[in-house]
């Protein structure tokens, strides 16, 4: 009974519309790692992209009623969450090394 | 009614988005970006990815935006701190991101109303089903991340320490 409701959801909600929502949402992460200079936010962008396209992979799959593509959205946040945790390694190092968190200050890659 | 609940979470999800590239203070970009997270995640149970969901709760919510916020607050920073690009590069930034924004989504004006190509596998994102697909066919990616979350964590301690010796 309950998945016969989950299928009549998955039939009311066109494909364009995750389409159209992930290319928005893909957009403004793009549009925030060109408009802020803070490090930590253009990490949170690049965050922002990912999850827009795990969003379209899951969309697809669940449209085609494949699984695989949910196995790719999984690794896909395995990569994620350990390209943070380097991520933020570098920053506490760029941080310790220039007290501040201006990208603008590693545009000469030395100190 | 999904509809309505999936307009609502679209807007959710792009609000909070635009917030978190435009809030001043970083502490409330990254309570934006859960907002954000949560609403994505909502959008997972409406595909039937009940699984996803979880894990992206767990992950994101849990332990990415907890790094971020610890990461923030030793560093203090607050709004008298925050760096400020001048304007015409935040115009030029604006200008580029909408450009964007538009040739995406003008790239799907000739797409066709799309249909279900197969009628759908309702249990596809169940656990019990992707736990088959991600041990029976996927063994060696799943082996290979661990590696990988292995050197990244060797990586951090290495790039954290105080003095590289």
């Amino acid at each position: 009974m309950e998945q016969q409701i989950v299928a009549q959801t998955l039939y009311g909600i066109p494909l364009n519309a995750y389409i159209l929502l992930s290319a928005v949402l893909f957009s403004i992460g793009v549009l925030g790692v060109l408009y802020r200079r803070n490090i930590i936010i253009i990490l949170m962008c690049i965050e922002l992209m990912l999850n827009a396209v795990n969003l379209l992979m899951a969309a697809f799959g669940a449209f085609r009623g494949d699984s695989n593509g949910q196995i790719f959205v999984f690794f896909i946040m395995a990569v994620a969450a350990a390209e943070v945790a380097v991520g933020l390694a570098i920053l506490v190092m760029i941080y310790r090394n220039t007290k501040n968190t201006d990208i603008d200050n590693m545009s000469k890659l030395k100190w | 009614m999904t509809l309505y609940i999936f307009y609502f979470l679209s807007f959710l999800a792009v609000l909070s988005a635009f917030m978190v590239v435009y809030s001043k203070n970083p502490v409330h970009s990254v309570l934006y970006l859960i907002v954000t997270f949560f609403s994505i995640a909502g959008h997972y149970i409406l595909l039937n990815a009940q699984f996803l969901a979880a894990v992206h709760i767990i992950v994101y919510a849990g332990a990415i935006m907890v790094l971020f916020l610890y990461v923030i607050m030793m560093f203090n920073l607050n709004k008298e701190a925050e760096p400020h690009k001048d304007a015409y590069i935040k115009l030029a930034a604006t200008i580029a991101g909408g450009i964007f924004m538009i040739v995406l989504i003008g790239s799907l004006k000739g797409v066709e109303h799309i249909e279900n190509l197969n009628t759908p596998n309702q249990s596809a994102g169940l656990i019990k089903n992707l736990g088959n697909v991600l041990y029976r066919d996927y063994m060696l990616p799943f082996e290979m991340a661990s590696i990988l979350f292995l050197s990244a964590m060797v990586g951090a301690v290495f790039l954290g320490k105080n003095e590289l010796k």
